[in-house]
């Protein structure tokens, strides 16, 4: 009843191709900004900010990432933890050696860098397709990882190889508490979960769709794959980039090159395989599956009042969390993000069963 | 246009076409043109070289021998995109739309090479790129008339029934506005309201928007009452070439449709 279109008629192809054509659509994600940006920071505690929300943002922005990659142009990836490396490191050098450079400079050319890296590691695309071109990418993550550890320059000479950072200072503002971290990542991920709807939803977007669907009859109809392919990884990494340097700067302060490993590569996919392929909003999904579920799971046995040894709480965690894994992708391969469709079509047509 | 139409001049000119994979010839020396604004069916039994075909003339594969001039002008090896680009659309005998896209998605996708705003432009959504956008969408719109889908517009293209489906492939083809348009088995599995349909379609295309159609067909009934001039193909070899009715009498093609006795 609440959720219907009906009686919304379009007389405009302009008022049919905006973002969100349904009114309710629209204040939901009114309703979501407002809750994020306003209520959000006088609710949550500085623990859920620093271990479920600012993870969870900068893991959506890079899971959103890869998806362009993934779930749009359909190029599998498992090395994108390098291009999150290549970001971090990237800002971590920009920062050190031209300082006055604004931190939103940074973060933007952080990203062009990683793009460009992104872009080389996109070349073997245009031969090899499938599991062979995971295998291809996977050498981006290998040879990112050497490169860091090796390239003393890159670390600046620490001995240790970890970097540290500074405090983040945008035009005086100071990014430093939790409440501050947050709002800055929110206002971030917002800016560039719109730029990847909107690209998604115009031609370059559908020219990736084409390559992922049927790549012979996108040829035929003239859309060259080389442009399309080179550009879904481009834009990917340099999405991958800016979240890997936040995940730096923001999440982390100081780091090693460990800190970008295959696992987070691994988590990436993950994510965006749960939360639903070729889904903006899925990668949302999936970031927040993964980085608060084994939070919840190992939070829950106090709740309950059962009292584990720390060693039991762990083994139980990572068990459960893989079988909760395997149970959302048997009930829907497609992901959260094809539930959560699934149940806005029922609501739709809600109370009746037709 | 209504009433009588002009063929014009040829279009396309295939001269000693000859294509073969390892030891398989799938064509040998084949000789045929196409005329502007005509209807022209290539037939022939299975394995007869016709799809290869249609891949040799919009730059799938490359002939290993013979010429084709396209528009008066001979072409080397063209790859797809310059023959999409030259204007030459296909549908496909095996359905191949881009299955996750939505009905007005998969058509958009024929603007795709129409469309010139930058990745930026894109991304911010700039007035320049809505406006594009939004041009290309009547255009589309048009086609969607045209083929009478508009029911369909935002359902999903792996939803649609076969028939449909069809109907989408060449609704994607027409939105390029192509000079040259490549069907091919545009009627397989179809039952007879929707060949019905789907004739009616290609007369008017070529009717309307004056586009010259190369089609590959079965059917003869529909072959013989909608085209202009038929070529026929058996083993990748050119057997007849003529009007519906030189075809229907050609002993070459009856032999090759009926069998010989020995």
């Amino acid at each position: 009843m609440l959720y219907r279109e009906n009686g919304q008629f379009k007389t405009s192809y302009r008022a049919d191709q905006q973002m969100l054509p349904i009114l309710q659509d629209r204040i939901f994600m009114g309703l979501l900004l407002v809750f994020v940006f306003v209520v959000a920071p006088f609710v949550f505690s500085n623990y859920f900010f620093l271990s479920i929300l600012i993870p969870f943002l900068i893991l959506a922005l890079a899971a959103l990432g890869l998806n362009l990659l993934v779930g749009y142009c359909g190029q599998i990836s498992i090395g994108h933890a390098a291009f999150m490396s290549v970001g971090a490191y990237a800002a971590y050098n920009l920062v050190l050696r031209v300082p006055q450079l604004n931190f939103l400079v940074v973060l933007v050319l952080a990203g062009l860098i990683a793009a460009l890296v992104g872009l080389l590691f996109g070349i073997p695309s245009l031969r090899i397709r499938g599991l062979y071109l995971a295998v291809a990418t996977l050498a981006a993550q290998f040879f990112m990882d050497w490169v860091f550890a090796r390239v003393k320059w890159f670390t600046n000479y620490a001995p240790s190889g970890s970097v540290s950072t500074a405090t983040i200072d945008i035009f005086g503002f100071q990014i430093n508490s939790p409440v501050r971290k947050y709002l800055f990542l929110a206002a971030v991920v917002t800016v560039f979960a719109i730029l990847a709807k909107n690209l998604v939803r115009s031609h370059l977007g559908r020219a990736w769709m084409a390559m992922r669907d049927m790549d012979v009859a996108a040829e035929v109809i003239g859309i060259r794959p080389v442009y399309a392919k080179l550009t879904a990884f481009a834009v990917s990494s340099f999405y991958v980039g800016v979240a890997g340097a936040l995940w730096g700067f923001v999440h982390l302060g100081s780091w090693e090159p460990l800190a970008f490993s295959i696992t987070l590569s691994l988590n990436l996919l993950f994510m965006i395989i749960i939360g639903g392929m070729g889904s903006i909003l899925g990668s949302f999904f999936g970031a927040f599956f993964i980085v608060a579920l084994p939070i919840l799971l190992n939070r829950a046995p106090d709740w309950l009042g059962i009292h584990l040894s720390t060693a039991m709480v762990s083994h139980l965690e990572s068990m459960i969390f893989g079988a909760l894994i395997i149970f959302f992708l048997i009930v829907e391969p497609q992901g959260l993000a094809r539930l959560w469709s699934i149940g806005k079509e029922k609501l739709r047509l809600w109370p009746f069963p037709h | 246009m209504g009433g009588g139409k002009t063929i014009g001049d040829v279009v396309l000119d295939l001269q000693g076409i000859s294509l073969s994979f390892g030891g398989v010839r799938a064509l040998q020396d084949v000789t045929f043109d196409v005329r502007e604004h005509e209807v022209r069916a290539i037939i022939g039994p299975n394995g007869a070289g016709k799809s290869s075909m249609l891949n040799v003339i919009n730059g799938v594969y490359h002939p290993q021998q013979g010429t084709v001039s396209y528009l008066g002008a001979k072409r080397h090896d063209v790859n797809t995109h310059e023959a999409a680009v030259q204007g030459i659309a296909r549908t496909f005998q095996n359905i191949a739309l881009f299955k996750g896209m939505s009905v007005l998605d998969n058509i958009m996708t024929g603007r795709n090479l129409r469309m010139k705003s930058g990745l930026l432009a894109q991304a911010f959504r700039l007035p320049s790129a809505e406006r594009e956008e939004l041009e290309h969408r009547e255009a589309v719109e048009q086609v969607i008339d045209f083929l009478e889908i508009q029911a369909h517009r935002k359902t999903p293209v792996g939803r649609l029934p076969y028939g449909l489906q069809k109907r989408v492939d060449l609704a994607r083809a027409l939105a390029m506005e192509p000079k040259l348009l490549l069907l091919d088995e545009p009627m397989a599995g179809m039952n007879v309201e929707e060949k019905q349909d789907m004739c009616r379609f290609i007369l008017d295309v070529n009717d309307q928007f004056g586009t010259t159609i190369v089609l590959i067909e079965h059917d003869m009934g529909v072959v013989m009452d909608i085209s202009d001039r038929v070529i026929v193909l058996d083993y990748g070899k050119k057997i007849g070439d003529g009007t519906p009715d030189e075809i229907r009498g050609n002993q070459a093609v009856i032999d090759a449709y009926l069998g010989v006795s020995h």
